[in-house]
This record gives C-alpha cells, sequence and structure tokens, in this order.
C-alpha cells in the first residue's frame, strides 16, 4: 500500500550536531534584518504611515509614463505607480499631505477627477485614504497587540512547561519575527495591518510547532531517565519529524493559493506566511531545541548519569 | 475514547446536519430566497464592504469648535447677566475654556459672582438635586473668572457626537443608501459604513457641511467694502452661488433660528424656472418669521448658511404663513443637496473625514471569486496530501475539513459576522491548522502500531496521547487571534473571526467527527491492519 512519507520512517538525523551552525546562521540572520530594520527601514503602509492608495482599472492598457507625469504635475508630492494583475489595473500610491486628515480627503478626489479627465473611462475600483491621527493609533493598537501576544505566549509555555523550554521558545519566537521584519525591509513589502496579522499568525504557528517538539522532548525525559539530553532531543525531533514536516506542508499548501491569486492585499500577506512557515519549522529544530539543550543540560537531567564524553560535565 | 453511546452518535451527526441547514441561504438565489421564510432566508454571512463594494468613512467631531461655541455662549450670557445686575466691567474676554471679566468696581465683586453662577448649567443630572454646576467662578481683585468645568467640557463632548450621530444618520437616510451603519467610536468620532456607495463624494460633501442656518438683518448703515463692521454687527461673505454683493454687514442678533424649521424641499421657481429650495417653519419659528416680517417691511433680511449669506432679499411684506423661498443660484442638485441638509438639522460642530476606504462593487466581486477559488484549490491540495499520507484515515480528514467550512459558515450566518477579504484569506489558513490535529493522531497511531499494539489499543493511545497537544496547538493560536481581534480594525478583525471560528470547531471535526468515523469504520470491517 503506497504512502507518502516525507522522510523514512526510524530517521536518525543527529540534529544537535549542527547546534552551533544553525543558531550563528539564526543569530547573523536577525542581526542583519535588525540593521536593515533602522536602514533603511519599513515600507509602512499607509495604515501606518497615512496616504493615500487608489486602485484604478483603465480600458486599455495603462501609459504609465503618461500618467505618471499627469499626477506628478498636480504637485502632491512623491506618486508611485504599480501594475499588477493585469497591465490595465495599475495601483496610485500617493504620500501623507501635509496638513491636517482632511487634507488627505481632498487629495484623494483630486486625483480621482484628474483620472477621470486625463484617461476617460477609468474604472476606480478602491481608494484608500488614511490621515495621520488615524495611523499613529493604527501603528500603535499593531504593536501593542504584538507585545502583548508576545507576552500572552510566554506566560502560556512557562506555565505549561519549566521555565527553560518558556525561555527557549520566546528567544526562538524573537528571532522568527525579526527575520519576518527583515524580509519586509529587504522586499519593500507595505507593512500594514495586514503585516501585523501575518506576523501574529506565524508567531502562533511557530510556538504550535515548538509545543509539538517539547511535548515529545518532555515525554521521552520520562522514558528514557538515562539516555544524555543531546541524544533525547535528537530522537524527540526525529520521532515528530514526519508530523513537523507534515503540517508545514498542508499549511504551505492551503496558503500557496492565497500567494498566487490573492489579489493586491493578500498575496504579499501569502508570501510571507510561506516564508513565515518555513522559519517557523526550521527554528523549532535548529533554534528552540539547542538552547534548551545549553540550558537544561544540568538541571532537566538532574541525578542522571552522563555517558557521552563529548557533553559537558553535569555536576551530580 | 473509542466507544461512542448511541444518543452521542446522534447528536454529532444532528449538529453536522443543522449547520449544513443553516449555511445554506447563503448558496440559494435570490428567487429560492424571497420564497423562503424571511428568518431562514436571513441566515447569511455578512460580507464586509471589501466583498460587497462600498464606503467606509471615519468622521471626527470639531471638538474644539464645540468648546468654543459653549465660551461665547457664556460670554454673551455674562454680558447680560451683569446689564440685569447692574454690575459694570470694561472687558469681558473668552480664553479657552474660561471667560475673564474686568470689573469697573471692585467692590460690586459679590454682585458679579451672584450674577455669574447664574449662568451655571446643571450637568450630569442624574440625581435629583440636577448634578453638579457646570462653572466655576473664581475671584482675584477686580478680576471674575467663569471656568467651564472638567465634566462640563465631557458632557458637552457627549451631547455633541451624540447629537451629531443622529444628525448624520438623518442626512444618510436622505440619500436613500441601503442599510448604513453608523456608530460611535471612541469619544469624538463617528464610523460610517455605506454598502454599495462606489463615490461617496456626495456623501462627504452633505457630512462636511454643518448647515447651521440662522435668519438675521442686515446692517444697512454700514458700507461691507470698508472692511469695518459696527459693534453688533459682522461682515459675512456671501456665499458661492450668490449673486451681487461679495459681501455683506449682518446683524449678529439672530432673529430666527434654521432650528426651527420644520420641512424644507427644493423645487423650480414657476416663473423664473430656476432651482429653489421652499421651507417652513414650525409654530413657534412661523410666528416669530411672522413678527420680524410685520416690524422690518422695507428692508434687506438675510438667510445665512454656515456663516455665508446665501441671499438678503427686501422684505416686501410681513409673511404671516411660516412657509418662504430660497432662490441662490442653484442648480438641481445643490438646491437638493440644501433641502436635505435643512430637513435633517444642523450639526453641533463641524464633522471631518479623517479616513476613507472605498471599493468599487466590482473589485469585491473579483475578490469573492478568487477568494473562493483559492478556499477551493487549498483544499483539494490539502486533500491530496493527506490521501497520500493516510490513506482511508485521510480522508476521513478531508470529510472533517469539509464540514469544518460548513460549520464555520453556519457559525458566521447565525452571528451574523462579518466575511471580509482577509477574512476568507482566515479559512484557507484553517485548512492548514485543522489538518494538523489528524496528522498529530494518525502519527501516533503509526507509531503505536508499530510498537506493537493491536488496532484497538493503537487507536486509543494515537488519539488520547495527541489529545493534550492539540489542545495546546489550538489555544496558543486562540490567544493570538483574540489580540488581533481587540487591537486590529477593519477588515481584518474578519481574519481573527474566521481563524477562531475555524480553530474551535476544527476541535470538534478534527478530533470528535474523524474518531467517530474511524471506530464505525473498524466496527464494520474488523480490520487486522491500519491503514495509516
Amino acid at each position: 500500500m503506497f504512502r507518502l512519507r516525507l522522510v523514512p520512517d526510524n530517521t536518525k538525523i543527529p540534529f544537535m550536531n549542527g547546534r552551533y551552525a544553525g543558531l550563528i546562521t539564526s543569530a547573523f540572520l536577525s542581526i542583519a534584518s535588525l540593521i536593515l530594520f533602522f536602514h533603511p527601514g519599513l515600507n509602512y503602509g499607509i495604515d501606518f504611515r497615512g496616504g493615500i492608495v487608489i486602485e484604478a482599472r483603465t480600458p486599455q492598457a495603462t501609459d504609465f509614463a503618461s500618467l505618471r507625469h499627469t499626477l506628478t504635475g498636480l504637485g502632491m508630492g512623491q506618486v508611485a505607480l504599480q501594475e499588477f494583475g493585469s497591465n490595465q489595473d495599475v495601483l496610485i500610491r500617493l504620500e501623507r499631505q501635509p496638513g491636517d486628515d482632511a487634507a488627505q480627503q481632498v487629495a484623494a478626489d483630486k486625483v480621482r477627477a484628474t483620472l477621470a479627465t486625463a484617461v476617460p473611462g477609468t474604472q476606480v475600483r478602491r481608494v484608500e485614504a488614511v490621515g495621520a491621527s488615524v495611523s499613529g493609533e493604527l501603528f500603535a493598537n499593531g504593536m501593542m497587540a504584538l507585545g502583548l501576544a508576545m507576552l500572552a505566549m510566554l506566560l502560556y509555555i512557562w506555565f505549561r512547561f519549566e521555565w527553560q523550554f518558556g525561555l527557549g521558545a520566546v528567544v526562538t519566537l524573537l528571532l522568527d519575527i525579526t527575520k519576518i521584519v527583515g524580509f519586509y525591509a529587504v522586499t519593500g513589502l507595505q507593512f500594514n495591518l495586514v503585516a501585523v496579522a501575518a506576523i501574529l499568525t506565524i508567531m502562533g504557528y511557530s510556538i504550535n510547532d515548538k509545543v509539538v517538539v517539547y511535548d515529545r522532548m518532555r515525554e521521552n525525559l520520562r522514558i528514557y531517565k538515562k539516555m544524555p539530553l543531546r541524544d533525547l532531543i535528537d530522537l524527540s525531533i526525529n520521532e515528530t519529524l514526519n508530523r513537523t514536516l507534515g503540517t508545514s506542508m498542508c499549511t504551505f499548501l492551503s496558503v500557496i493559493p492565497l500567494a498566487l491569486f490573492g489579489g493586491e492585499a493578500l498575496q504579499d500577506f501569502g508570501i510571507v506566511l510561506l516564508l513565515g512557515v518555513f522559519i517557523a519549522t526550521t527554528s523549532s529544530i535548529f533554534i528552540a531545541a539547542p538552547i534548551l539543550l545549553f540550558l537544561g543540560e544540568n538541571r532537566l537531567r538532574r541525578g542522571a548519569p552522563d555517558v557521552q564524553p563529548t557533553n559537558a560535565p553535569t555536576t551530580p | 475514547m473509542l466507544y461512542f453511546s448511541r444518543w452521542k452518535i446522534y447528536m454529532i451527526v444532528a449538529t453536522c446536519v443543522a449547520g449544513f441547514i443553516v449555511m445554506l441561504p447563503n448558496f440559494l438565489g435570490r428567487e429560492t430566497l424571497a420564497s423562503l421564510p424571511s428568518w431562514y432566508a436571513n441566515s447569511r454571512v455578512a460580507l464586509g464592504l471589501d466583498l460587497r463594494g462600498g464606503s467606509h468613512l471615519l468622521l471626527e467631531v470639531d471638538m474644539a469648535t464645540v468648546i468654543r461655541d459653549r465660551v461665547e455662549g457664556l460670554v454673551d450670557g455674562a454680558r447680560q447677566q451683569l446689564r440685569t445686575a447692574n454690575v459694570g466691567y470694561t472687558a469681558i474676554t473668552a480664553g479657552d475654556r474660561a471667560v475673564t471679566v474686568q470689573l469697573r468696581d471692585a467692590a460690586q465683586t459679590d454682585d458679579a459672582v451672584k450674577a455669574l453662577r447664574g449662568l451655571s448649567n446643571p450637568v450630569g443630572g442624574v440625581t435629583m438635586a440636577g448634578g453638579q454646576p457646570d462653572i466655576a467662578v473664581s475671584v482675584n481683585g477686580p478680576t471674575v473668572t467663569v471656568a467651564l468645568s472638567e465634566v462640563a467640557l465631557r458632557d458637552r463632548a457627549t451631547q455633541a457626537i451624540e447629537q451629531s450621530i443622529e444628525i448624520v444618520r438623518r442626512r444618510i437616510d436622505e440619500t436613500g443608501v441601503n442599510e448604513p451603519t453608523i456608530a460611535r467610536q471612541g469619544t469624538d468620532r463617528i464610523l460610517v459604513q455605506l454598502p454599495g456607495v462606489e463615490d461617496p463624494d456626495r456623501v462627504k460633501r452633505l457630512l462636511g457641511t454643518t448647515a447651521k442656518m440662522t435668519f438675521r438683518l442686515v446692517d444697512s448703515s454700514a458700507d461691507p467694502s470698508t472692511g469695518r463692521a459696527p459693534p453688533g454687527s459682522e461682515i459675512l461673505p456671501s456665499s458661492e452661488g450668490g449673486r451681487g454683493q461679495t459681501s455683506y454687514v449682518i446683524r449678529k442678533k439672530v432673529e430666527v433660528d434654521g432650528a426651527t424649521l420644520k420641512n424644507a424641499t427644493a423645487s423650480t421657481n414657476s416663473q423664473s424656472g430656476e432651482w429653489v429650495v421652499n421651507f417652513e417653519f414650525n409654530s413657534a419659528g412661523a410666528n416669530r418669521f411672522a413678527e420680524i416680517t410685520k416690524a422690518n417691511v422695507g428692508r434687506p433680511f438675510a438667510i445665512v448658511l454656515d456663516n455665508k449669506v446665501i441671499s438678503a432679499p427686501v422684505i416686501r411684506e410681513p409673511i404671516t404663513g411660516g412657509r418662504g423661498q430660497i432662490s441662490g443660484n442653484f442648480s438641481a442638485a445643490s438646491a437638493n443637496d440644501l433641502a436635505v441638509l435643512l430637513r435633517a438639522g444642523a450639526l453641533p460642530a463641524p464633522l471631518k473625514v479623517i479616513e476613507e476606504r472605498t471599493v468599487g462593487p466590482d473589485l469585491g466581486a473579483d475578490s469573492i471569486r478568487s477568494g473562493l477559488t483559492a478556499v477551493a484549490v487549498g483544499f483539494v491540495m490539502v486533500c491530496v496530501y493527506m490521501i497520500a499520507s493516510y490513506g482511508l484515515f485521510g480522508a476521513f480528514a478531508c470529510f472533517a475539513l469539509l464540514i469544518n467550512i460548513v460549520l464555520t459558515l453556519a457559525a458566521l450566518s447565525l452571528l451574523h459576522a462579518t466575511l471580509t477579504l482577509p477574512g476568507i484569506a482566515g479559512v484557507l489558513l484553517t485548512l492548514g491548522l485543522a489538518v494538523d490535529a489528524n496528522i498529530l493522531i494518525n502519527e501516533r497511531i503509526r507509531e503505536e502500531t508499530k510498537k506493537g499494539r493491536g488496532v484497538f489499543a493503537s487507536m486509543e493511545a494515537g488519539f488520547s496521547r495527541a489529545y493534550s497537544t492539540i489542545v495546546d496547538s489550538n489555544l496558543t493560536t486562540a490567544i493570538k487571534m483574540a489580540l488581533l481581534f481587540i487591537f486590529g480594525t477593519g477588515t481584518i478583525k474578519g481574519f481573527a473571526v474566521t481563524i477562531t471560528f475555524g480553530i474551535l470547531i476544527s476541535m470538534f471535526t478534527a478530533t470528535v467527527l474523524v474518531r467517530l468515523m474511524m471506530v464505525t469504520w473498524l466496527r464494520q470491517t474488523r480490520p487486522t491492519a491500519l491503514p495509516v
């Protein structure tokens, strides 16, 4: 009977041999992400920065050069035009206009009117105009949600496991998130409310994955009282590998359609989730587990004799 | 864990069937729905503005104006009170939240304080005593200060926003938008959602007008071109549609307030053929209007809207019927808009649009189509993987996934929750997260089988061991989504809603329902090996 196995049963990959490589690579990527976060920084969407986005469909293929010329001529700062979907669909982005919140409305109406005369027959399919006070609040709320989510996760894991597990999970989570933020900085994808939703989703997914692997470690700690922690961690990861990869695969498969035809807003969301699933899966194995190995070397295995000479000596 | 009592089986099946029935109206055509009883036909998911098309506006009440108006009222009141009490003063000045009076004679402070206390309006009057006074009067030598209290400011703000919501509702009702949502947000904001409105220009214009209408006398003693008005008068510009003069000198005293209008309609004048607005006063307004016109025959009378003079016709004869006509170079649209504004009443303070999000109906329809395609493709791909990996048990998981989508839609329909585009993304993501439970269970069963356990023992162990992990993973997701629901706004909330429902429902479909299917299969076929 044919059964698809992502890895064969009885796989015994010595993951912990790569613990330094994993941690160093991860730390390097996260530090690079942090640098990118400050310079050049994120491309904040209008949710967080204010400004105007107009999605329009022109009757023929959009003439970008002339449209850019016309709109720049309005004297409303930098106008970014972007083709997406078909060559008739154009996305117009304007910076936040100087003045109060109402200034955005005036500018949006002006672009609408200009589009109607410059390219007759143009259909304005979507208009979003956000003022500074609203965007400031949305940003504060978004960050608040992320911060509280982090705290909630720490408390949850703390409550469920020993503190070594909690610390391992949260450090890993921080490393995961910085990489996602770095991805936003590198690609210049819009960082907006949808991005916050994506990060929250990835956090949930990542913690989820860690809980499954940790659960198995804890179970094995009870069964194999004499196995060195390092071997025990390897065994636990290998035992749960088919599940880890299977779930990642299913989430991947369900998100791919989103990245393929999710439209302007959800395409980015899909792409970031795909990356997030990959990061969360690898970090369970290469980050969360080594951290636990370092933290728990002596404490989680109290009283157990050490048979592995390569390991750090344990205090009896 | 593998035993199901008969009534439990009935309950499980009944839940699935009920879910199917509840969500069915979402997929029925218009005619079929019309033939169904309305309580059933209404059991549908509400589509967000991003899917059905429409306009979302966030308005802010200009609280500074509200407070300034109150302070100006205090200045007028103070002047009157002091005059009746025969207290001399050299100056009355309006501050940010207070009025300062310089008395001519410091000996009169007691009288002044007594007189000024008379300006107090009780606020927060829940007790018989009528609550606290809204002003505090303090004395410093010959200077008396009347300050608005914090409570008074808050109370005034609440009143202003409630009035504004009422006026906004009336104005929007006049435009004939279907099912608008108008709700207060925070202390000074109003959220307006207008389904089906593609270009909210007219609504924005209507809401952006305060529409404070007053009837006042023209001060003919001064010339507006000098730019200086005598005390008690002010120079006001003419409205854009106005003819003749560009500005007028108008008495500050309001003779008849627009609030006394009962009705207003737009029509064309039978003689000139131009657009006019006909208005009608209530009885108090009509009496007042009759008095004024009787006493001022032959003099110009200004109709002022938001500090602009619409027209200043000369009164030819007393108007006693309480009806009148405004002509001011109107177009059909502007006459209609003015009539709407007058009928709905004036806003207590100007409103500003601080956020607009508008989606055309075409884009909405496109989004629904691509969203449904994405869900279908995602479903098929996950199913292929599950069946390839776990055979029959994988197929059970897929069926459970289908039921999960059905029940999620049913839950959304029952609660009239709003489905948004991010909400569809949530459904999609749930597909991946929900089968996690089945993967966990199946992998466990496999392991137990390999350890040499029997068919029943493996299944028993697989379910019970995987269960705590499943609860864990779903709880963490639910915590995240609760936070997103609290702090997220607009369409993004829809994502949190569908994922939370999907996850909670998966606790039923992926474990209970799948277990029932497996056990039934086990009892009927009595296999010697499991298909995982």
